[in-house]
């Protein structure tokens, strides 16, 4: 098992500039997900990562050896493919064995006929067979072992390819999408074999999605990407609760955070959307900030009032026991969601008008410019939102 | 004919469509104008496809066994049959043996000679970073290129006292020969003309076939260890390559059944029977010697062995390089 430290990696394709100074490290054992939107350049930093492409400046250290310019099978790594990469004209048994055997045996031990004729290439295959039986076991695909990939199905082909990565027992599991192939039902059930797994063997696994269920679920910690610059890496919580910066907490949770401007009026207190809400922040009077508000730290208020927001109804979503209600305010130009306790915000209508507060200490403040701004007191920090809510 | 397609005009209305009429109106039958309609269509899409597959192909193929049963020459105007006479004649003739041998050997010079090469020249083209299209064009020009033209550019390299073959093997001492009057020398002459026509060809196919891998596969092979150029092919390329190599055989090979011009232009199947092959019997047969029905009968024995020779090659490579 070991660590890696990356520090910092630019890649650039002609003039586009995909890596921007990436630096991270990732403790041996540690399950870390790089998480974004399609084309922040996190696949290149894992392709990197296995050296299957080569950064323009900055370094990799993989347990603390420097592994810049190493080809790929000097690194002790394993990569699982989105397209899971299986070689269509071998069985499973030979698509899971080809690491030990091009690890183990000689160029010639390897050749079709005269290579069996020499003295350990029996014993070292046995071996390998061995090998190969007991992680296609560990994986529940041990009675698929004589077939070939196109005869499988999406989940079982995943195991194969989890299992051609587990066989040699690497240092570092890389892993890009690989449960973007599988449909809704199997990817919930593949996450929590792969978590198992991570637990099981105990490795450093680097994980790419843009799926933040699966980076929420999976990992010990997230590092979100975005245009080529690691914008937080944090614990899965944190990243919800408490985001650096407003592209974070814009791509992380479900519905999207509701982003609403307001000014600073005076200490204690901001102007949004013609209400006056009581909020701590560091800043001047009359400063133009942004309030980044999740759609369960609004509730349900009976009547208008101090740090109350009234809008008016415009699309309501069912979802059990909460409503996802999406409305108006003044001034502000796109459509606010509110999950609101389905019993405690009865007969509401498209069209009526509604009176939401909103509790102050689950209020993130930006700058305009997109950067986070603290409170000086963050009392009693939301603890609270469950990692399940994010993950729906 | 008609009666299969208007059945399953009829069955497409029953099992895509009816099941849900039949769920509405479940007790009448489905309506019968649809159905000549569907089939009216049918017969007119197929139709222009029929028409010359009729008139190009399966007339003239009923035409050449209706011949070669007969004693019809070239220009008569009256004709008998006389069964399978000419059948006969055709497997005790000693140049169609000749011609018959000679074609077997040339293709199995021509085919593994312009597979292996073009497979060769494609992974080299292929790898390489400059270039690429330059290579890829001088290579495909022979097959581009007229071949009776060609020849006689080849019978120029070749002649026996000015020719820059014999010239060139004379500087570095080597022995010369007359090439294409020699009869030990012309047939694999010929042979390694048809390698030079046909390998641009499989090259094409094969660099499509190339192209066609997915990255994924090199970059798993790299991770696994197999990132050597010969384990990079032999794990990944070659076998990505089987379904393309099955079409390559079979088209070269029945392209190398029909060598004609260069035969016709560099040795008219000389010398004697040395450089014969089936295309050229057939044409000697037919239209210089006038015997026709002749001729027929080396046309039908000359389809029956390209057709054979596909649907072999079809069954036995089938079975071994489809994936899904």
């Amino acid at each position: 098992m070991a660590s890696v430290s990356i520090d910092g990696i630019q890649k650039n394709y002609g003039p586009t500039s995909v890596l921007r100074g990436v630096s991270l490290s990732i403790a041996d054992g540690e399950f870390l997900t790089l998480l974004g939107p399609s084309g922040c350049g996190k696949s290149t930093l894992l392709r990197i990562l296995a050296g299957l492409e080569v950064q323009d400046a900055g370094s990799v250290l993989i347990d603390k050896r420097a592994v810049d310019g190493l080809r790929p099978k000097w690194r002790d790594v394993a990569m699982v493919f989105q397209s899971y990469a299986l070689y269509p004209h071998m069985t499973v048994a030979s698509n899971m064995a080809l690491p030990l055997r091009m690890r183990r045996l000689s160029a010639v031990q390897r050749l079709p006929l005269v290579g069996r004729l020499l003295p350990e290439t029996a014993r070292i295959t046995a071996e390998i067979d061995v090998e190969v039986m007991r992680t296609a076991k560990s994986l529940g695909i041990g009675h698929l072992l004589a077939r070939k990939p196109g005869q499988l199905s999406g989940g079982q082909r995943q195991r194969v390819a989890v299992g051609r990565a587990m066989v040699r027992h690497p240092a570092v599991f890389l892993m890009d999408e690989p449960l973007s192939n599988l449909d809704a039902k199997l990817r919930v059930q593949m996450r929590a074999e792969i978590k198992e797994l991570h637990q099981r063997l105990g490795g450093t696994f680097v994980y790419v999605t843009h799926d933040q269920a699966e980076a929420m679920t999976l990992s010990d910690r997230v590092a979100v990407m975005v245009d080529g610059e690691l914008l937080q890496v944090a614990a899965p919580q944190d990243i919800y609760v408490d985001p650096d910066d407003r592209r974070v907490a814009e791509f992380i949770g479900s519905p999207k955070i509701n982003m609403l401007d307001g000014v600073v009026r005076e200490r204690g207190v901001v102007d949004v959307a013609g209400s006056a809400l009581a909020i701590e922040v560091d800043a001047i009077a009359g400063a133009h900030i942004t309030l980044g508000i999740r759609s369960e730290a609004f509730h349900f208020a009976d009547h208008g009032g101090p740090g109350v927001l009234t809008g008016s109804v415009r699309m309501i979503e069912h979802m059990g026991s909460d409503l996802l209600v999406h409305f108006d305010l003044a001034g502000v130009d796109h459509l606010v969601i509110a999950r609101l306790l389905a019993e405690r915000a009865p007969h509401i209508a498209v069209g009526q008008t509604l009176h939401v507060g909103v509790r102050p200490d689950r209020v993130l403040l930006f700058t305009r410019d997109g950067r986070r701004l603290r409170r000086e007191v963050e009392a009693g920090r939301a603890s609270v939102t469950p990692i399940r809510e994010i993950a729906r | 004919m008609s009666e299969p397609l208007c059945l399953s005009g009829v069955r497409v209305e029953h099992s895509a469509i009816g099941g849900a009429r039949r769920a509405q109106i479940p007790a009448t039958p489905p309506a019968r104008a649809p159905a000549v309609a569907q089939t009216l269509v049918a017969w007119g899409l197929a139709g222009p496809a029929v028409f010359f597959l009729l008139v190009l192909f399966l007339l003239p193929v009923t035409g050449v066994f209706v011949i070669a049963l007969s004693d019809w020459q070239f220009g008569a105007r009256s004709l008998s049959f006389v069964g399978f006479a000419n059948f006969r004649e055709v497997f005790v003739d000693a140049g169609f043996r000749a011609s018959l041998l000679n074609s077997v050997v040339y293709v199995l010079i021509v085919v593994p000679g312009s597979v292996i090469l073009g497979l060769m020249i494609a992974v080299l083209i292929e790898s390489g970073r400059s270039l690429r299209s330059f290579y890829r064009a001088i290579h495909f020009l022979p097959f581009m290129a007229t071949l009776a033209a060609m020849a006689i550019a080849w019978e120029a390299l070749l002649h026996p006292t000015i020719g820059f073959v014999n010239q060139a093997l004379a500087v570095i001492g080597l022995p010369t020969a007359n090439w294409l009057r020699d009869e030990n020398t012309a047939l694999p002459v010929l042979a390694i003309i048809g390698i030079w026509q046909n390998l641009g060809y499989a090259m094409v196919l094969f660099l499509a076939g190339l192209k066609s891998i997915p990255q994924d596969l090199y970059d798993a092979a790299d991770v696994d260890g197999a990132d050597l150029w010969l384990d990079r092919l032999c794990i990944v390329t070659l076998p990505m390559l089987g379904p393309v190599s099955m079409f390559v055989v079979i088209v070269v090979a029945v392209r190398a059944f029909e060598p004609f011009d260069a035969v016709k232009v560099l040795t008219q199947g000389g010398p004697g029977h040395a450089s014969e092959m089936l295309l050229y019997t057939l044409y000697r047969e037919s239209f210089e010697y006038l015997r026709t029905g002749f001729g027929a009968a080396v046309a039908v024995v000359f389809l029956a062995i390209v057709v054979t020779l596909t649907l072999v090659q079809a069954r036995i490579m089938g079975n071994r390089v489809h994936y899904q």
